[in-house]
């Protein structure tokens, strides 16, 4: 009872946990005590871990050798596997990424660095024409085992050019297979896996997530730990409505509903982890429990990743919605500077409240609420 | 396979023969003769920031023969591929190599299959060379079960990895990063094997090009590019296209050789050459001075872009079969007869290939769904019709 008290009162403002457990302070007892681990150490770790279990496996990219990774995410790797296997590129992505995929024909397995996905347009030719439809064209011959990985989406305040997200983009081509952790858990097991996956992942994290911290198990720390491709997570059990997130949205999806659990809602968050394959048998069974669905992204609306999920539910479960599919997403606009604007620019914790509420029937409109 | 057949014959008879012979006698088994036989290139080299080799080339009656024979099946597959496409039995993109077979050719005679080759999209002959057969590539073309990509990659997406050959590639300029990557994997291997990345004129200017080289320099890679410089990118000319034609200078401080491609062993020297240089001191450009007879592709028709006069004078004064022709006259290592029978058998391997491939079914309505990934989690995928057609990948 005390354990539960004092939990709600710590969540304020750190990582939302999925369920209630008792709460243990920072003992270093990995058996039974719960760690607390940074996404960039999570990140790290798995790359660490995969590098050394696999002399194949190598890391490429801008900064991620002698300036310990743009974002600190490969810090140390160049000290302890040294220049051979950690590589500082030149700011030439076309080059490098196809250079990483040669190198995969050929049987290693790169991680290749985009500082954020932003700059994989310029690489984008690799990425789907020399990796993706590789295996397909050469009937099994030449395949591909890369990952590519780095920032997707909006951080803070960097402007139009560095704001996109990614995930529908690549999502949309067979081939290859797309995954969005939100946890450290899932940053490690997704990471894992998709460096021992054979076929080209891209694996689109978030800059604002490096620097939170979540809870991780004994299992996850283990060194064999590894994910599902292709499975959602559901981060918290709900009956009246199915909200599907992927990345840092997720932890925005948990804030709003335990703001919906006070009104008498309860929301099922579903966290996507793997944008492709989708886990349309996880969104489906979790509609047809709820019969509600509120899809949040945060990138551009057309064609998004919501717009896949609100389809694919309408075609298998339509019998099943007491109400119209409702879409969250970032605003229709290239991301803009001011510090307000931006704000309306992607979704916030009511944003997704008000569309839970919309689709129970019990909306309150925005300017009511104002 | 018909092109390994003579190469591969045992030399035990030559050593029994070999008292009893002199090149300059006719003598039988040419084909297996292995005397070592000294020619000149038709040019010497031009060079790039390094020494360029010799233009005294080692070769034997063998290696001469084979070229021819090899030369020839390249030749007479390519032109029975434009009939197949104009009898509408190819479909969508057929680019020819006619004309530039020594390349293939005298690559294959400076390197090893464990050396990699990744080319463009004209790549029916490097297949070839690297030990392809023609039932394979023949049923490739028509879309059939039994091409080397199945039916499912077509004319430009031709591989046979076992044997170093990487593709294959529609994009042009994709595959000079991706061989300077096969580069970096061999050298990360330590494999002591080098990359070859074929590339044409047209391709020379792309930026990825010179941004993987900049790498492949700074890094010591063993990586080779080859500009096949046919002298036109699709319609354009090179003096179009580029401010500097002089494409074996292109990599500044990278060197760079100016080979005779119509030549097939200045093309061997160049590679052998290339490969040594490259496996000590990191990467270099070869520029091949070749020619193709037919247009860009088969909806080209070649003659709208340069004269008539132009293609039968490069066919008159330098084709690349005929000088191996003339070379193995003048030695005295075979009739004209001879020669021509080959070319016989040739012609009638080329046809027997092309009947079996017709032969050959299409693949099963469920290979749509194959090799979409190594490792599909048994996901779920779609036709057009999602209600109608789905299935799980393997």
């Amino acid at each position: 009872m005390w354990g539960i008290i004092r939990q709600k009162v710590a969540a304020g403002g750190g990582s939302p946990v999925a369920r209630i457990r008792p709460v243990v302070s920072n003992l270093r007892n990995y058996s039974s005590a719960v760690k607390q681990m940074m996404v960039r150490e999570a990140l790290n770790s798995a790359l660490d871990e995969e590098m050394s279990a696999d002399p194949k496996v190598f890391l490429m990219g801008e900064e991620v050798g002698e300036y310990q990774g743009a974002y600190k995410i490969s810090k140390g790797l160049l000290e302890k596997y040294g220049p051979e296997r950690v590589l500082d590129t030149p700011i030439t992505e076309a080059g490098f990424t196809g250079i990483g995929v040669g190198a995969a024909y050929y049987g290693l397995k790169p991680v290749v660095e985009f500082m954020t996905f932003n700059f994989s347009m310029q690489a984008i030719d690799h990425i789907i024409n020399s990796a993706a439809k590789s295996n397909y064209m050469s009937s099994g011959q030449i395949s591909v085992p890369i990952v590519f990985r780095g920032p997707n989406g909006a951080a803070a305040g960097v402007g139009a050019q560095h704001s996109h997200c990614y995930a529908a983009w690549y999502a949309s081509v067979p081939g290859l297979k797309v995954l969005s952790p939100y946890s450290s858990e899932d940053a490690r097991g997704l990471l894992k896996a998709a460096i021992r996956d054979p076929d080209p992942v891209v694996f689109l994290e978030n800059e604002l997530l490096y620097g939170e911290s979540f809870p991780v198990s004994a299992e996850v720390l283990d060194s064999s730990f590894c994910l599902p491709i292709g499975k959602a997570k559901i981060e918290r059990e709900g009956k009246d409505v199915t909200i599907t997130a992927f990345s840092k949205i997720v932890g925005l999806s948990l804030k709003a509903a335990e703001i919906l659990a006070k009104e008498g809602i309860s929301a099922e968050v579903i966290n996507l982890r793997s944008i492709r394959p989708l886990d349309r048998s996880t969104i489906n069974a979790s509609v047809r429990k709820t019969n509600r669905l509120v899809t949040v992204e945060e990138g551009f609306p057309q064609h998004g990743v919501g717009a896949e999920i609100c389809a694919s539910v309408i075609e298998e479960s339509f019998g099943y919605l007491d109400a119209p599919v409702e879409r969250i997403a970032g605003a229709d606009v290239p991301m803009p500077y001011a510090a307000n604007l931006e704000r309306m620019a992607v979704p916030q914790v009511e944003d997704i409240v008000r569309a839970a509420k919309r689709a129970c029937y019990r909306s309150v409109p925005m300017a009511a609420a104002a | 396979m018909a092109l390994s057949k003579l190469s591969s014959s045992s030399s035990l008879s030559t050593n029994i023969l070999k008292p009893l012979t002199n090149s300059f006698f006719l003598h039988r088994p040419i084909s297996t003769d292995t005397t070592p036989l000294t020619i000149e290139t038709s040019v010497p080299f031009t060079s790039h920031q390094c020494e360029a080799p010799s233009r005294s080339v080692e070769t034997t009656p063998k290696e001469l023969l084979s070229f021819f024979r090899q030369m020839a099946t390249m030749r007479r597959m390519e032109i029975a591929a434009d009939s197949l496409y104009k009898a509408k039995l190819v479909r969508g993109f057929c680019h020819l190599y006619d004309g530039q077979e020594a390349v293939a050719i005298g690559m294959e005679a400076g390197i090893t299959k464990k050396d990699s080759i990744i080319t463009a999209y004209r790549d029916h002959c490097t297949f070839l060379g690297r030990g392809g057969t023609l039932l394979e590539v023949f049923s490739e073309l028509m879309g059939r079960k039994d091409g080397c990509s199945h039916g499912k990659g077509g004319s430009m997406h031709f591989y046979k990895k076992d044997s170093g050959f990487y593709g294959g590639h529609g994009i042009v300029g994709a595959q000079i990063p991706l061989g300077c990557g096969l580069a970096f994997a061999q050298k990360y291997s330590k494999d002591e094997t080098v990359t070859f990345a074929l590339y044409g004129d047209g391709a020379a200017n792309q930026g990825q090009l010179f941004e993987a080289l900049n790498i492949a320099a700074l890094w010591d890679l063993p990586a080779i590019l080859v500009c096949e410089n046919n002298h036109y990118g699709m319609g354009t000319a090179e003096w179009r296209a580029a401010k500097s034609p002089s494409y074996y200078k292109r990599g500044d401080y990278v060197p760079g050789l100016k080979v005779d491609g119509m030549d097939a062993l200045a093309v061997k020297q160049a590679c052998k050459f290339a490969k040594e240089h490259a496996l000590k001191n990191g990467p270099m450009i070869l520029e091949m001075d070749t020619y193709r007879y037919h247009g860009h592709s088969m909806s080209d028709p070649g003659s709208t872009y340069r004269t008539r006069d132009e293609i039968s004078g490069v066919r008159q004064e330098r084709d690349p079969i005929e000088r191996i022709r003339k070379l193995i006259l003048a030695h005295d290592l075979a009739t004209e007869k001879e020669l021509k029978d080959i070319e016989k058998e040739v012609r009638k391997e080329v046809d027997d290939a092309i009947a079996k491939a017709k032969e050959s079914p299409m693949p099963e309505p469920s290979e749509l769904f194959t090799n979409v990934y190594v490792k599909g989690y048994g996901v779920e995928v779609f036709g057009a019709d999602r209600k109608e057609v789905r299935s799980a990948l393997p």
